[in-house]
């Protein structure tokens, strides 16, 4: 880990752990508790796996009750928690901390209703993401958000990051497509958000815990909009001799009214690895590469398939295929599919980042990114979702090289820079985590910061739950609410007053 | 500061981002309650406040980004809403969550409000079902909070996980949280047509059962509606709309037509009968007449929807309509001067949940009813801790929504 200053540890805590052990078996009998060193190895870090700590203590609740207690008893004693999903978070959102009970919801693994005739279902926060699409499919619904890790990773996990995935241009992201949680704050105290009802009352909270990595509470229910299934759906794989091109067939596609179920690019080396593992076919003699995935009734299809066709070749396509059949599709997706582990293989290791920038950016930074690469002596292989903007630059680097994972940081740190620079941001799915912790300064100002921290103040003010995630600074609530008073009399007498 | 002569009452206007910071921040070192509006076309939602001061947005205007191709506009928060909408129509796009516009029900012109109103109320249109409302469409802030420092949230990106949403967080607010000046929307291209299918004659339950089926296919409803007898025309009529493309429109109205077969008189209204009557909707006309008569808008589990009609019509006379596959329930009751408050949350509470908002009532019951759902105690206590992170000294518009 190079760098990364986390939350200093309660030394008072720690000498108290087997007492502590004891209050948590008392609340979770049974196998709930693990404290034993190799057991604990397991959940040392997530999906980003540079960063490592071993838990203080691991707990497996199973009953929303357990968790409202372990919650309780946690705040009681002035003891941090860190809750977890699957973790596949690829930020470090689920990072666990030496001094805190490191809270594992993979025992709430149920679907507990599924209401075809209100469009949704209600899942514990354990169940996957690809789970619910799987309880649903028998009558031709799905659940819509789709990130790459939806075989493992869990549907709370989705509303602590507000996970995207490639089709959330046209269907939204985890924030458009929950209805509602239950929620236990760091005070044992039990809250419903929503429901299935179309909108929440009062103040969207349910809109400012969606993506809030944990900080603010533990979510033991989630009410989720289920879709059925388009008809169909039909891809097409345009090549292009620049990515101006590429992006200029973007932008022209949207202006004329579609909006495609995917659309997805990729830079030449990207390509070039995507093609040597599975061999989906892609042409080798092409800067930029675009999936353009069209789905709904047959006739929008086709019709659409015929419009893009046309945008394509007015912006200088230099291949040209249309899927005829579910199998061509899964082809043009496969290499795309495969990208990272394609990536994977052509270097030791690779570095996943997560800027999103204005589309017609792309071209710009591609170029200063070529240069940074350069700079760096990095390569780097692109991968973007093209449709929204969202840019997953993966650095190829060999850990085992001395000081290379550093300069590889470094590199994303200077991408991410940019990112914002062009008027983007640090993270458009993965989350800030403990990995851009640090770089939120670069796209906030101290009063921005302030005010987030403000609203973690109103669910956590002694600040235990996940600290050392997403803030650079961690400020006393105390602090935070001290207001600077301009006591004056009215400002302006120049204004226009009536 | 340059002294004023007179601070028992002003009206303040603020041109720019900074006098708004100023004004704020005038108000928190004094504690001085503010009433925030913009042209004032949602005055009478919420509770009614006892503030001296208003701080007016409706100079602080224009639209400050607009680039159609990658869906994305800017405006300042004092902007009318008009204004947006016919820039994004020579666009060929629009604000997809319809915004609805209250000017009718509440008694006031149409085509008044401004883009800070509409981000405030997150009121939405039929649309709501497909396309989410104003807090899904909301992409960034820049605000003064009630402690008179600005801050901004989000960007001008769709996709972006960076903080807390603090934009969808003060959406909804009412202007109690803070005040915005700046506003970033997501835009999406227009329909290029519409179609809709009209059951007539059925029951609000069999209604229920027809918008449950039309909604669970695959023909992308994109309105479900149901006017009782009365509302629509002599006898009731259940609306769906489709929208998209020509073909694509003509293929699904065919398929729901077929799906839908049980319900034997249908008729097909093309786009333009279809648009007046989806915008009657949006807007709440048919209650826009009896201006005394109290109106509740009751968000609900779709399927209950009637069963909740049913439990307040069984003690009190009143119209109503459904709206949102019968997840939004607009109720006018008749006996004037009586809100039936109680009664109707029971039967929204006995009948799967949900919330209701009483939209128009005179001055007198909005003093002493609640106007938005009371909430659980705890969740009504982080509320509050929420509110008072934001704005401690309870300075802008104070109790609109309530303690």
């Amino acid at each position: 880990m190079s760098g990364l200053i986390m939350p200093e540890l309660d030394q008072e805590v720690l000498k108290r752990r087997l007492e502590i052990i004891s209050a948590l078996v008392r609340i979770v009998p049974g196998e709930g508790v693990v404290f034993d060193e190799n057991e604990m190895r397991v959940f040392e870090s997530d999906g980003l796996t540079a960063y490592k700590a071993l838990p203080f203590i691991v707990v497996l609740p199973e009953t929303v009750g357990q968790v409202a207690e372990v919650l309780r008893y946690c705040h009681q004693q002035g003891i941090k928690v860190v809750p977890r999903g699957s973790g596949t978070s690829l930020s470090g959102g689920a990072l666990p901390l030496e001094d805190a009970v490191l809270l594992v919801m993979s025992r709430f693994n149920q679907v507990l209703e599924i209401d075809y005739s209100n469009r949704c279902a209600i899942v514990q926060p354990g169940v996957t993401n690809l789970g619910i699409t799987d309880a649903v499919a028998s009558k031709g619904f799905y659940y819509a958000p789709d990130p790459s890790s939806q075989i493992a990773c869990s549907i709370g996990g989705n509303v602590a990051e507000n996970s995207g995935g490639v089709h959330c241009l046209k269907y939204g992201l985890t924030a458009n497509n929950v209805l509602g949680v239950e929620l236990v704050t760091i005070e044992g105290e039990i809250i419903r958000l929503g429901g299935k009802h179309l909108e929440a009352e009062g103040y969207d909270l349910l809109g400012v815990i969606t993506g809030s990595e944990g900080l603010l509470g533990v979510v033991t229910e989630v009410t989720v909009r289920i879709l059925q299934k388009p008809e169909t759906a039909r891809a097409l794989l345009v090549g292009f001799p620049t990515s101006e091109d590429g992006g200029q067939c973007v932008a022209d596609i949207i202006s004329d009214g579609i909006i495609p179920g995917g659309m997805e690019m990729m830079d030449s080396l990207a390509i070039q690895a995507a093609e040597d593992f599975v061999h989906a076919g892609y042409p080798l003699d092409v800067e930029a590469l675009l999936i353009v995935e069209l789905d709904g009734p047959e006739a929008e299809v086709d019709y659409l398939i015929g419009r893009v066709e046309e945008i394509a070749l007015k912006n200088k396509s230099s291949t040209l295929r249309i899927s005829n059949n579910e199998e061509e599709r899964n082809s043009f997706w496969a290499g795309r599919k495969a990208a990272f582990p394609a990536v994977g293989r052509i270097s030791p290791d690779y570095y996943c980042m997560d800027g999103t920038i204005p589309r017609k950016e792309l071209p710009t930074v591609l170029a200063r990114m070529r240069e940074l690469s350069e700079q760096y002596d990095l390569r780097v292989a692109n991968v973007f979702h093209a449709g929204d903007g969202n840019l997953h630059p993966l650095i190829l680097y060999d850990a085992n090289i001395p000081g290379e994972l550093e300069k590889t940081e470094e590199f994303g740190a200077e991408i991410l820079k940019l990112c914002v620079e062009v008027g983007g941001v640090l993270t458009g799915e993965h989350g800030v985590g403990v990995e851009k912790r640090d770089l939120m300064p670069e796209m906030f100002t101290e009063d921005d910061l302030k005010q987030q921290q403000r609203v973690k103040c109103a669910f956590d003010p002694d600040q235990l739950l996940n600290p050392g995630k997403v803030f650079p600074q961690l400020h006393r609530c105390a602090e935070l609410g001290r207001m600077h008073v301009h006591k004056g009399n009215l400002p302006y007498p120049d204004l226009p007053r009536f | 500061m340059p002294k004023s002569k007179d601070t028992t009452s002003a009206d303040l206007h603020p041109r720019t981002n900074e006098d708004v910071l100023n004004a704020v921040a005038w108000a928190a070192g004094s504690k001085i309650p503010l009433e925030v509006i913009g042209q004032g076309s949602k005055r009478g939602l919420g509770h009614p406040m006892q503030t001296a001061h208003t701080l007016n947005l409706a100079g602080l205007t224009g639209v400050t980004l607009f680039e159609p191709e990658e869906l994305v506009l800017s405006a300042k928060a004092g902007t009318p809403i008009w204004e947006i909408i016919e820039l994004l129509e020579e666009h060929n796009q629009e604000l997809q969550f319809e915004p609805m516009d209250l000017g009718p029900l509440l008694g006031r012109p149409s085509g008044q409000g401004t883009l800070g109103g509409l981000i405030n109320t997150n009121f939405c249109g039929p649309r709501r079902l497909k396309a989410g409302s104003a807090r899904d469409h909301i992409l960034g802030v820049t605000a003064v909070s009630g402690r008179g420092e600005m801050f901004k949230s989000g960007g001008r990106v769709v996709k972006n996980v960076t903080g807390y949403d603090l934009s969808k967080g003060v959406t909804g607010s009412y202007g109690t949280l803070a005040v915005l000046t700046d506003v970033i929307v997501k835009v999406l291209p227009k329909s290029e047509t519409e179609q809709t299918l009209v059951l007539e004659g059925l029951t609000d339950q069999q209604a229920s059962h027809a918008m449950s089926l039309a909604m669970g296919s695959n023909a992308e409803v994109s309105g479900a509606a149901h006017l009782p007898a009365g509302i629509g025309g002599t006898s009731s009529m259940t609306l769906l709309r489709l929208e998209g493309f020509a073909p694509s429109v003509e293929y699904r109205i065919g398929n729901l037509a077929e799906l839908l077969k049980e319900f034997d008189r249908q008729q097909k209204l093309d786009a333009s009968s279809s648009r007046p009557e989806w915008q009657k909707i949006r807007d709440c006309i048919p209650f826009s007449t009896h201006q005394q008569r109290c109106v509740w808008r009751i968000s609900c589990t779709p399927s209950e929807g009637h069963k909740i009609v049913q439990a307040i019509s069984n003690a009190t006379s009143i119209e109503h309509f459904y709206d949102w596959q019968g997840g939004l329930i607009w109720v006018q009751v008749e006996q004037a001067g009586d809100s039936k408050a109680d009664l109707v949350r029971a039967a929204v509470r006995a009948n799967g949940g949900g919330h209701a908002t009483l939209v128009r009532a005179p001055t007198s019951i909005r003093q002493t009813v609640p106007v938005f759902e009371p909430q659980a105690t705890p969740l009504a206590a982080l509320s509050r801790r929420y509110r008072e992170n934001f704005d401690p000294f309870s300075i802008l518009n104070p109790g609109r929504m309530g303690a």
